[in-house]
């Protein structure tokens, strides 16, 4: 049995929070043409509310929980301080809209946090405005096309994306009216030279790229790479989801990248929420500066011995544009900040080697057992096959729903689309070597069950509060909503 | 510093790697970058942390310091605890998107249920999980239109009460793009109604895009708006605040084909602008051209009901540079904070709580007219907010009231060059009779000093 | 081994045609439709009366791992549109050749077909895929 729904728990009459009566003289409500009649939201007390909530919370699976190898996510711990930080009453209560005098707090905050990340990133320049990652790759491409425009360039529409990038990068490309041209990696994991050169000309708007990429390889030719997409006049946007193997390592901006955007959710320990809230903090070089979308926090007033400077928000000479509402998600900033004054530049570093060592240790234990298609020493994550020759019949998806059986998330499945039946997989600094060794052992003894007993596979999971969904049919009887028959195909 | 590592965990996991030095695993970096010194402030503990980020706090006044009269698009509502426990719980908070639904029916399920309480709050068949925000929420309806008319429509008319910073995001998203937005330039009537649209509409038009309560803090009936786009052949977007629906009649009902909104006010702190909740619903017959993510019912292999990501073909990690969005996250958290305060108000306490957010205002719109010197802008109906024109500028005015501990309306004429004396006034929940009183007080006195 | 009908011709994007004089049907193949797997939906974008050019998109396919738009051989003005596809998409599965056809259209450019693969070579190229 299930947990019921809401519209299930509903009982006419029941209240679960209650509010004063008015302390007005009432005064009348608007024609009987602008009400609503009927209200459709359920009728809960606030005991059945919390146990509804509390029981689905157990259905879950979490960090908190457990592992989550999921490559390119850094499901790294959230730590508890965060949430109490985030909750200070001066942060949660302030409107974004007050006079700047009375929010000098969060204004210094988000000034300091912008400085941290330009240094972390190397970079002249940066705004918090961007809600996610796909959000931050979209004003990243935006500000390129500016960029080009501004100096009476149109010509250069055309933007690289290497075959083992992320969805978002190309759907982002797509959305900002660019062409989108697929790069070939080569038979190292790097991006092709020979055919980056081919696509060098005066067409080339810029080239995204994710280092380490997918692969959770370097690219050995970086340098190279970011030098000729400058020589033919285009820039180099950086996919900022790996981040957790630089920090303190390398910086993007010094490589060249001109700009990057950085996810709070995934190297900044921010939570995932279930799927969000992210953050997505763009940073540029010098020549974007004054492209980034405004508004951004800066000093308005140097002030003097007695007053201190006075921070407020300026908007960049050419600026794209607003992206979103205010200011950014301020929320996701205090965490972030948090998270920086406590590890400070040798503990940024540590989570990078830390990170880096705990994938290197992972794949050293599976790389015998699992056909490891690019042969080098792996960043923060590393890609394996999750297929045999000899059993054809077991597929990648077969070994991720049984390893839910050993109590552990699946690494990413089927992606980057270059590696066949792939599973991405990345440890991330916080586990221990425990851990580590426990997952290693069960996709060893998966490995086993594939050979001698692949129905264990097939079959799986069976320990969970759920088995395998049908997806055939939720997508094609839709039903979207509580106490609804599906929607009609029509 | 939450890595757990020890010495002798490190020496074991080199020596089963095959190097002898941490540092040989970053040959690749180029060796002139490699290991740049970060110029950061020294590690603190949690204890110094916590006091860093207090200390800054306090550096603000916020709403629980001030008795604040300011919305715009952000606003001051009561959040029960309960919302706050559910959020945070780590299964709640650390579980990850929910791609593998045996190990997530928890969010799924409350996300489901989300998305019916939007359709049903909003008088729509169908709502997404969520876009970031009001604002790109209302992009993404652009977007979806544009898309809707393979590109054959490419006007999109948007009202001059539309939130401004909405605006601004549209026309972001949309520079150097085919899409003509009109209808909001400074030749605008601002005192006209959605009337004013209506010469703007034709068979180039995609979308119409308008405000409810609108930025003014006016209420107006769009069915006749819905149906002048309707018989042009575009499309309807009514970009809400969800806490009016608690009373107010639905854009559903109106005829709207998109609904969007800012779903701040139902149990999510204002929190200095962000994070916030995109609402997004739609009629069934557009639900493979709404973007975001969308959770369906269906069954598991052992015949029980579960919950799953659906019609995810549409999504960037499929559909790649062919998708309508490039959306990836969404407001997960805070769908569900607001599915949560929506479930604890229910039909009658959400009711209740928007009509005593309406009662209050009219009550401060009554005895703020009543000032010699201040008067009511408009005469149409409102929930939450409206505006005054007032004697001396706005930014003067609320620098007075900050020496009262009232945080003033917004400023209009940052946005409106034409309303240079107008202030844009909300009142809430929270907002006393006792604080109701001291703004009128003061007001008087501004204006009298 | 996918079914390839020897009387079709074949897009490398694996659509097929089939001409009867100057009128060409439209669909996709069976190693499409295998290679998509359950097909949830489809969607024309082209109505009756409209004229197109070669490589335009006639339709959007879906099922739950990936989505597909199908594009015109040839150019012309459609001439029929299979009403039924939409609601019942999964016909593409089960008679790729038949049920599922999508358009018919009058051909414009004959010379348009000589390019595309005869069921031989269509044969080899769904070989190499893979």
């Amino acid at each position: 049995m299930g947990e019921p729904q809401l519209c299930d728990l509903s009982v006419p009459g029941r209240q679960g929070i209650r509010f004063p009566q008015p302390d007005v003289p009432l005064s009348d409500l608007p024609p009987a043409g602008l009400l609503r009649d009927e209200l459709p939201l359920p009728e809960m007390s606030e005991l059945e509310v919390i146990r509804h909530y509390t029981r689905l919370s157990q259905l879950n699976y979490s960090i908190d929980t457990g592992y989550y190898p999921l490559g390119s996510c850094t499901m790294k711990y959230n730590p508890k301080v965060n949430e109490e930080t985030v909750r200070l009453p001066g942060f949660a209560y302030a409107h974004p809209l007050q006079p700047v005098e009375t929010v000098q707090g969060s204004l210094v905050l988000l000034y300091n946090l912008q400085e941290w990340l330009k240094e972390i990133g190397g970079f002249a320049g940066i705004t918090l405005q961007p809600a996610a990652g796909a959000h931050g790759e979209l004003t990243g491409v935006l500000i390129i096309r500016a960029y080009h425009r501004s100096r009476g360039d149109h010509k250069r529409d055309k933007i690289l994306i290497p075959d083992s990038a992320h969805g978002t990068n190309p759907a982002t490309s797509a959305m900002s009216g660019l062409r989108v041209v697929e790069l070939k990696s080569d038979a190292r994991g790097n991006v092709d030279l020979e055919a980056l050169k081919l696509e060098c000309d005066d067409t080339l708007a810029g080239l995204m790229l994710t280092n380490p990429n997918t692969l959770g390889l370097f690219d050995e030719n970086v340098e190279e790479v970011i030098h000729m997409v400058h020589q033919a006049g285009g820039l180099v946007y950086g996919d900022g989801a790996n981040m957790n193997a630089l920090l303190g390592i390398v910086r993007p901006g010094d490589l060249g990248i001109d700009v990057l955007h950085y996810n709070l959710h995934k190297t900044f320990s921010t939570p995932h929420g279930g799927g969000g809230p992210g953050s997505g903090p763009v940073g540029v070089a010098e020549n974007l500066v004054d492209f980034l979308p405004g508004p951004i926090v800066d000093v308005i007033d140097m002030g003097d011995e007695e007053t201190p400077p006075l921070y407020g928000l300026v908007q960049p000479p050419k600026s794209i544009g607003r992206v979103k509402a205010f200011h950014g998600h301020f929320g996701m900033a205090v965490r972030a900040y948090t998270y920086l004054v406590m590890h400070g530049a040798q503990g940024l570093r540590q989570i990078a080697e830390m990170a880096v060592l705990n994938a290197n240790y992972l794949l050293s234990r599976l790389r015998d057992t699992y056909h490891l298609p690019y042969d080098r020493v792996c960043m923060h994550e590393f890609v394996l096959e999750g297929r045999w020759p000899e059993v054809p019949d077991v597929h990648a998806l077969d070994i991720a729903k049984r390893l839910m059986d050993y109590k552990f998330h699946p690494p990413t499945n089927y992606f980057p689309l270059i590696v066949h039946e792939a599973l991405m997989i990345e440890p991330t600094e916080t586990e221990s070597k425990e851990t580590l060794d426990t997952f290693a052992d069960a996709m060893l003894k998966i490995a086993e069950e594939a050979h001698t007993n692949p129905q264990l596979l097939k079959d799986a999971p069976h320990n969970t509060p759920v088995g395998r969904v049908d997806e055939v049919k939720a997508a094609k009887e839709l039903v979207l909503c509580c106490g609804v028959s599906a929607l009609d195909r029509e | 510093m939450f890595t757990p590592h020890t010495d002798a965990d490190r020496e074991a996991m080199l020596r089963a790697i095959g190097i002898d030095h941490l540092a040989d695993l970053f040959k690749v970096v180029p060796a002139k970058h490699r290991f740049p010194d970060l110029a950061l402030p020294p590690a603190e503990t949690e204890m110094e942390a916590v006091a860093e980020l207090q200390n800054l706090a306090w550096a603000n006044e916020s709403a629980r310091d001030l008795a604040c009269f300011l919305g715009a698009g952000a606003y001051n509502h009561y959040v029960p605890a309960a919302v706050d426990a559910v959020l945070r719980r780590g299964e709640f908070l650390t579980a990850y998107t929910p791609y593998q639904p045996e190990l997530s029916q928890g969010t799924l399920q409350a996300i489901f249920e989300y998305q019916s309480l939007v359709a049903a709050l909003t008088g729509m068949d169908v709502s997404n999980a969520s876009h970031y925000d009001g604002a790109t929420a209302v992009a993404e309806a652009v977007n979806m239109a544009y898309a809707n008319f393979r590109g054959k429509r490419a006007k999109i008319v948007l009202s001059p009460a539309l939130h401004p910073q909405y605006r601004q995001t549209v026309r972001t998203y949309s520079t150097d793009s085919p899409l003509q937005l009109v209808g909001d330039g400074p030749e605008s009537d601002l005192n006209a109604g959605p009337e004013a649209l209506l010469p703007l509409i034709d068979g180039e038009t995609a979308l119409v895009v308008v405000q409810y309560p609108d930025f003014f803090g006016r209420v107006y009936d769009y069915t006749s708006l819905a149906e002048a786009a309707h018989a042009a052949g575009a499309l309807l977007c009514v970009a809400i605040n969800p806490m009016a629906l608690g009373m107010l009649k639905t854009p559903g009902q109106m005829g709207a084909d998109i609904v969007t909104g800012e779903g701040q006010p139902l149990g999510i702190p204002m929190s200095f602008g962000g994070p916030y909740l995109g609402l997004f619903a739609t009629r069934k017959e557009f639900v493979r051209k709404m973007a975001g993510r969308l959770v369906g019912e269906s069954i598991d292999n052992r015949g029980q009901l579960a919950y799953v990501l659906t019609l995810t073909a549409r999504e960037q990690h499929i559909r790649r540079e062919k998708a309508t969005s490039n959306i990836c996250s969404n407001q997960g958290l805070m769908a569900l904070g607001s599915a949560v305060y929506m479930s604890l108000l229910g039909k009658n306490g959400l009711r209740q709580v928007a009509e005593l957010n309406y009662h209050k205002a009219h009550h401060a719109a009554a005895r703020i007219h009543d000032l010699p010197k201040y008067s009511l802008w408009s005469g149409a109906p409102f929930f939450n907010e409206f505006v005054i024109q007032c004697p001396l500028p706005v930014a003067e005015i609320n620098d007075l009231l900050l020496e009262h501990d009232i945080l003033g309306g917004y400023d209009l004429s940052q946005d409106y060059p034409a309303l240079t004396h107008h202030m844009l006034v909300a009142v809430t929940e929270m907002n006393s009779h006792e604080e109701i009183e001291m703004l009128v007080e003061a007001l008087r006195e501004v204006s009298n000093g | 081994m996918s079914n390839i009908p020897a009387n079709l011709k074949f897009a490398e994007s694996n659509e097929w045609i089939l001409v009867e004089g100057s009128t060409g049907t439209v669909g996709i193949s069976d190693y499409a439709q295998n290679q998509l797997s359950d097909i949830v939906f489809a969607e024309i974008v082209v109505a009756e009366g409209d004229e197109i050019k070669q490589g335009d998109t006639i339709a959007t396919i879906e099922s739950v791992k990936a989505a597909a738009d199908v594009y015109s051989p040839v150019s012309g003005k459609i001439v029929a549109i299979n009403e039924d596809l939409g609601a019942a998409p999964e016909v593409i599965n089960s008679s790729p050749y038949e049920a599922a056809w999508i358009i018919k259209i009058e051909l414009s450019d004959p010379a348009e077909l000589k390019p595309l693969m005869d069921a031989v070579a269509y044969g080899a190229h769904v070989e190499s895929q893979g």
